[in-house]
């Protein structure tokens, strides 16, 4: 290393000649070029643009030359040093460029198979399918009730003209409350709703009534001791069996699309009169297919039953059957939604099994 | 009803070529639903066959079947013996059986073939009555003899081969069909074909129309001794009782042959001919018949209600004890022949062989009189079937006579010219009075007033004009459903034609369309299964052991569950107290079935019969008054809706992405706020034991005010053994109505501070026995208004600690709503928190 020397010519001082100026950059940029990554630049930055590389050493050895020579001197150096860190700011930007999309490349993901952290649950298909026919009915302005499923004698049987003796109470399949004189049972279906709504809410009347109902049948494939109905009441001045129809051809749309329409065939029920049993239209065939597997080829499902709310109904709830009519009808919620939804056996929608219910959305 | 058609064309004028699928679908148009089509169906070769060897071999199942050798005459086309299997054991070698050949048809389409079953190739089927769609019996296999009568079968000469299909009746149709309740007289031919007729305009001949013989004077004497009780509201049990004598018959002359095929098609075997005669009357008329050996007899015909202590062994060899109310056929008063109208005694049977006279009995009952005794006795019966559901008064003499009639005919008898008819009926109900234009009013049909005499004439009413628009209609006998207006409106209607009826939408008034409590379900229930719980539907129905199971003590209030009377099973004759009851076998099941993270939510109703009180049953048709509505109301138990929740497995899933964290009592905590957050409801928390849960892993949620919502926790690892969950499942039981009703007022916000927070960490050392919700407490209290949150971040328990100490690290954050706190104020709050903290609990900063 050189000391300051105010008689020195530059072109004498060995680092600061143009062709050790010229060689040191040549070097440089070789280096800089043949860096293939941040830490071989890095390496070459140290080398050659560091406090130790060779042009540094030149450029202080400026310090040493008389003032004629130093600007020249300056000049040559700094243009050296110039022509250096532009090539290493260039290589810089080319290699973290080539890192960025090295990186994306190295922490790419295979998400063809779905990670199922945290898989959302379901809604049953029961309570969502009776939640849409209820609305369907509140839609129709219609208000929704309920009722209990541990239910008074009374209102199980009599309120719905259901008489002590009569055959019909007997076919009922009931679950009595212990003591048998407790006058209480597990109600049948949905229907003591009716007379429910009509003692607290009066008349004129529209209300649905979705619920849980019991019968002692055995578990099977089609049968239940535990069961859902859906209920409808309306009572009103003017009300005729073309109300009745009308509405359920509106419920028969909405749980199983347009135009599919109801039938009625005569029936009998203790707490209507006329009564009528309801069908639908097959929603697969549309009853133009004798081999439809749905429908048995009869164009037609049997949905529940129906009819005019029968005179004493009316007047177990205290209403005037002279003013006031109506008609009544309840469905399976069960039957709905198997229809709906091809299930064939009642066991799936019983036993609880998550993989049923994973098959549905969270609206059906 | 089994309707068979070549019968049916007898009363109503068929169609040629008419099918059982065509004559089922006019009458389901008039309201007999079909309920199966028979005949027909059964494809050959159907044939006798003779047993030759039958080898019992007991099977490893505990079954033991027949290995039989079958000879089927040249039928098989061999000639040689029918290797054949078969699982009934009610016949003997030398019997002469039912057979069909591979290559044969049976009900269902089900198609018969040679198949190896048992070790053995089984080439054919030995037949029951119920295979064949001819009867519902379930005593095994046909044996020809039996099924037929011995004679039969010699007059028809059956030789083993001989086609059976005819013999049986299979290529003749029976159409099935489902008779109502308010329908008694379908119950019938002479009902089922009166309704073709008006389905399809038919032309009919009603069969009880024929020539009867006048009663007399001297006929046997019958005394009607009943008039009513008032538990049967004086009503007489018995109105109308004809007795005709026959003398002289040979009960032991076959049934003809056209009359047992057509009660084997109806679906009742031949018996002998005096009882056949009284069936083919029944099933002709509706009118149940009894036949009683008239040499028997001691005295006249009494019909009393039975005395208290009196006993009768019925003929299906019960001895029943009578009730007061039961009413009797007896001779001479005390002698108890028959429950009347339900089934007979062993007193005054007919036995072929040796009865020679025979007294018919055709009497009209009291329904509710009939369907009593019958659910008294639990013995049903084709009798009390037809009672109960009213038979047509005005057809007791000439059922009687059709019955005399046929053992005149067939048993070579002559009917005694003494003849009584004990006739005391009286009109029970006028005449309906019924304004023309009410049925277009209630069905939304225009029918004029012509269409609707019409049609009520049809049905065999007598229709009288009253004027300004009001007729007045009798019903036919047959018809006692027919009481009111409404009633004679249905007949309007359904003979018309159901499907007249147009479709109008009535325009409701509006409504309040759901209630809160049913919106707040619905979310709830979004809610969990968003969380990624299952919603399932569990049976109600619990034991006293699953209260065992799940540790309740012996005074806990939830097991006062309420009982049924008649369960499904006596395991379970209880309606569940709580919903964790029965939510864990779901939990169980999808274990068992390979699932092993499984969460899963019930929402429903459970019973709580806190009260014993009884139910008044008024009866039908009127109001009670409001006490009585009262008490109805309130004997009905409590059933708040509950939501519980379950869980098992993992929480977290673990995967190729990356690991994961089984589910634990914290994530069931969470899972039980989030139900409560859903509805915006604030709860509190407190340590709690309670079975079925860990006794140190059980919080208690509450509301602010202390009203418990519902418990959460691990359950107790015996509960965890006991029921077959897997370790350290969690549970939880909520009372949605609590949290239904907190909810139900609208909330009220609070404006919310723009200015800046501060936040100050306090580690406090307390007590290991001092919980977390506590020392929370105490901040909040002491921090005052200007705390806005204050979170528990961390735990420390451990070396630099006093074994019986623990640090809890507690991030509190300040904000002011009018300025920007200054850290002297953020420090005085945060001061006087753990000031208050160190009063509470004796917390020291660390
Ligand atoms: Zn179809």
């Amino acid at each position: 290393m050189s000391g300051p020397n105010t008689n020195y010519d530059p072109v004498e001082v060995a680092a600061l000649a143009p062709e050790a100026l010229e060689a040191n950059v040549a070097d440089a940029l070789d280096a800089i070029a043949a860096a293939t990554s941040l830490e071989e630049l890095k390496a070459a930055r140290l080398a050659h643009a560091g406090e130790r590389s060779p042009l540094a050493l030149a450029n202080r050895e400026i310090g040493a030359l008389p003032p004629s020579a130093k600007a020249d001197a300056g000049k040559r150096v700094g243009q050296a040093r110039g022509q250096v860190n532009q090539a290493l700011a260039a290589r810089q930007v080319e290699l973290e460029a080539e890192r960025d999309e090295r990186i994306l490349v190295e922490e790419a993901l295979d998400l063809t198979v779905a990670p199922a952290r945290h898989p959302v649950g379901r809604r049953h298909v029961l309570t969502v399918t009776a939640e849409r026919m209820a609305d369907a009915m509140v839609a129709l302005g219609w208000e929704i009730a309920e009722g209990p499923g541990v239910e008074a004698e009374w209102f199980n049987f009599d309120a719905l003209n259901f008489d002590k003796d009569h055959p019909a109470r007997q076919m009922q399949d009931t679950f009595f409350v212990d003591p048998a004189d407790a006058g209480l049972v597990l109600r049948t279906h949905t229907s003591p709703v009716q007379a429910r709504s009509l003692l607290e809410r009066g008349v004129p009347l529209y209300v649905a009534v979705p619920g849980k109902t019991f019968r002692t049948d055995e578990l099977d494939a089609t049968h239940t001791p535990v069961f859902h109905q859906l209920e409808g009441i309306a009572i009103d001045e003017g009300l005729t069996m073309a109300h009745l129809k009308g509405t359920l051809d509106r419920l028969a749309e909405a749980m199983f699309g347009p135009g599919i329409t109801s039938r009625l065939r005569p029936a009998f029920f203790p707490f209507t009169e006329p009564s009528a049993e309801m069908d639908f239209r097959c929603f697969v065939c549309r009853g133009e297919d004798p081999g439809c597997r749905t429908c048995g080829g009869t164009g037609w499902i049997e949905w529940g039953g129906c009819g005019m709310v029968n005179h004493n109904v009316l007047r177990a709830a205290g209403v005037d059957p002279e003013r006031y009519q109506g008609f009544a009808f309840g469905m399976g919620v069960e039957r709905t939604a198997m229809f709906r939804h091809g299930i064939e056996d009642m066991r799936e929608m019983i036993e609880g099994d998550v993989r049923f219910n994973a098959q549905f959305g969270m609206e059906i | 009803m089994r309707v068979p058609v070549d019968w049916l064309g007898e009363y109503v004028e068929l169609p040629a070529g008419v099918t059982g699928e065509q004559i089922a679908a006019a009458l389901v148009a008039v309201g007999l639903e079909e309920e199966g089509l028979h005949g027909g169906d059964v494809a050959g070769p159907l044939v006798v066959g003779r047993v030759l060897e039958k080898h019992p071999e007991p099977q490893k199942n505990g079954k033991t079947i027949n290995w039989c050798q079958v000879d089927v005459g040249d039928s098989n086309g061999t000639g040689e013996p029918q290797g054949i299997v078969c699982g009934a054991h009610n016949f003997e070698v030398g019997d002469l059986v039912a057979v069909i050949l591979p290559g044969g048809v049976l009900p269902g389409n089900f198609q018969i073939s040679a198949r190896k079953t048992y070790g053995h190739v089984s080439a054919g089927m030995i037949c029951s009555v119920r295979e064949l769609g001819i009867g519902e019996d379930h005593d095994g296999i046909i044996v020809l003899p039996r099924l037929l009568g011995e004679h039969h079968v010699e007059e028809l000469g059956l030789q083993p081969g001989d086609d059976l299909i005819p013999v049986l009746g299979l290529d003749r149709e029976v159409v099935e069909v489902n008779v109502t309740p308010d329908r008694g007289y379908c119950f019938s031919l002479r009902g089922v074909a009166r309704e073709y007729s008006h389905s399809t305009g038919a032309a009919y001949t009603d069969p009880a129309l024929i020539p009867v013989d006048p009663a007399t004077q001297d006929g046997y004497a019958v005394e009607l001794a009943d008039a009513g009780i008032p538990e049967l509201d004086g009503v007489p049990g018995c109105d109308r009782y004809v007795a005709r004598i026959v003398r002289g018959i040979d009960l032991t002359r076959e049934t003809p042959e056209w009359m047992q095929r057509r009660l084997l098609e109806a679906g009742m075997r031949p018996i002998s001919l005096a009882v056949d005669v009284t069936n083919y009357v029944m099933l002709a008329l509706g009118q149940p018949l009894h036949a009683f050996d008239l040499a028997t007899l001691q005295g006249p015909i009494v019909v009393r209600r039975a005395v208290a202590g009196e006993r009768l062994r019925t003929l299906d060899d019960v001895d029943r004890v009578l009730d007061p109310e039961d009413l009797l056929i007896t001779d001479s008063g005390t002698r108890i022949l028959a429950l009347a109208g339900v089934m007979g005694g062993e007193d005054g049977e007919v036995t072929p062989g040796q009865t020679t006279d025979v007294l018919i009995e055709s009497a009209h009952f009291d329904p509710r009189s009939v369907a009593r005794s019958s659910r008294r006795h639990r013995l049903s019966s084709e009798a009390a079937k037809r009672f109960e559901r009213g038979v047509d008064p005005d057809v007791t003499d000439a059922a009687a006579q059709l019955a005399v009639n046929l053992l005149v005919e067939h048993g070579g008898g002559t009917a005694d010219p003494a003849i009584t008819d004990a006739d005391q009926r009286v009109a029970t109900r006028g005449p309906i009075e019924l304004d023309v234009t009410m049925p277009t009013r209630y069905v939304g049909v225009d029918y004029t007033p012509e269409r609707v005499r019409e049609i009520l004439t049809m049905i065999g009413c007598e229709v009288r004009e009253l004027g300004q628009g009001t007729i007045s209609v009798t019903p036919p006998g047959w018809r006692p459903d027919l009481t009111d207006a409404p009633t004679l409106v249905e007949e309007v209607a359904r003979v018309d034609g159901y499907d007249k009826i147009p479709s109008v939408v009535p325009r409701a008034i509006g409504g309040r369309g759901l209630t809160h409590g049913q919106r707040a379900r619905r979310r709830v229930a979004g809610a969990l299964a968003g969380q990624g719980l299952h919603e399932v539907l569990t049976y109600p129905f619990v034991g006293e052991s699953r209260f065992d199971e799940l540790g309740l003590a012996a005074d806990d209030v939830r097991r006062t569950a309420l009982r049924l009377a008649n369960p499904l099973s006596d395991e379970a004759p209880l309606m569940r107290t709580e919903l964790l009851q029965t939510l864990p076998e779901a939990l169980r099941r999808n274990i068992s079935r390979g699932s092993r993270d499984v969460a899963l939510f019930e929402i429903d109703t459970v019973t709580l019969p806190d009260h014993a009180a009884q139910a008044p049953v008024p009866g039908v048709g009127a109001r009670p008054d409001d006490a009585v509505l009262q008490q109805i109301r309130d004997a009905v138990p409590g059933q708040p809706w509950h939501v519980a929740v379950v869980a098992a497995g993992q929480a977290d899933r673990s995967g190729w992405w990356g690991k994961g964290r089984p589910v634990d009592v914290t994530d069931v905590v969470a899972w039980a706020h989030s139900v409560a957050d859903t509805l915006g409801v604030p709860l509190r928390r407190v340590q709690a034991e309670r079975a079925p849960f860990h006794p140190g892993r059980c919080v208690e949620l509450t509301l602010e005010d202390g009203t418990t919502v519902g418990f959460v926790g691990e359950l107790h690892p015996k509960v965890v053994q006991r029921l077959g969950l897997p370790d350290r499942t969690s549970a939880a039981e909520l009372d949605l109505d609590v949290l239904v009703a907190a909810s139900e007022r609208p909330t009220q916000v609070r404006p919310l501070s723009t200015h800046p927070m501060a936040s100050s960490d306090v580690a406090l050392v307390v007590p290991r026995s001092t919980r977390y919700g506590d020392v929370e407490a105490s901040l909040r209290a002491g921090a005052g208004e200007l705390l806005e949150s204050v979170e528990l971040f961390d735990v420390y328990v451990g070396d630099q600690l006093a074994a019986d100490q623990q640090s809890l690290a507690f991030r509190m954050h300040f904000r002011a709503p009018d300025r920007t706190l200054t850290t002297e104020e953020v420090n005085a709050a945060r001061d006087a928190a753990v000031a208050r903290a160190a009063k509470d609990h004796g917390a020291v900063q660390r």
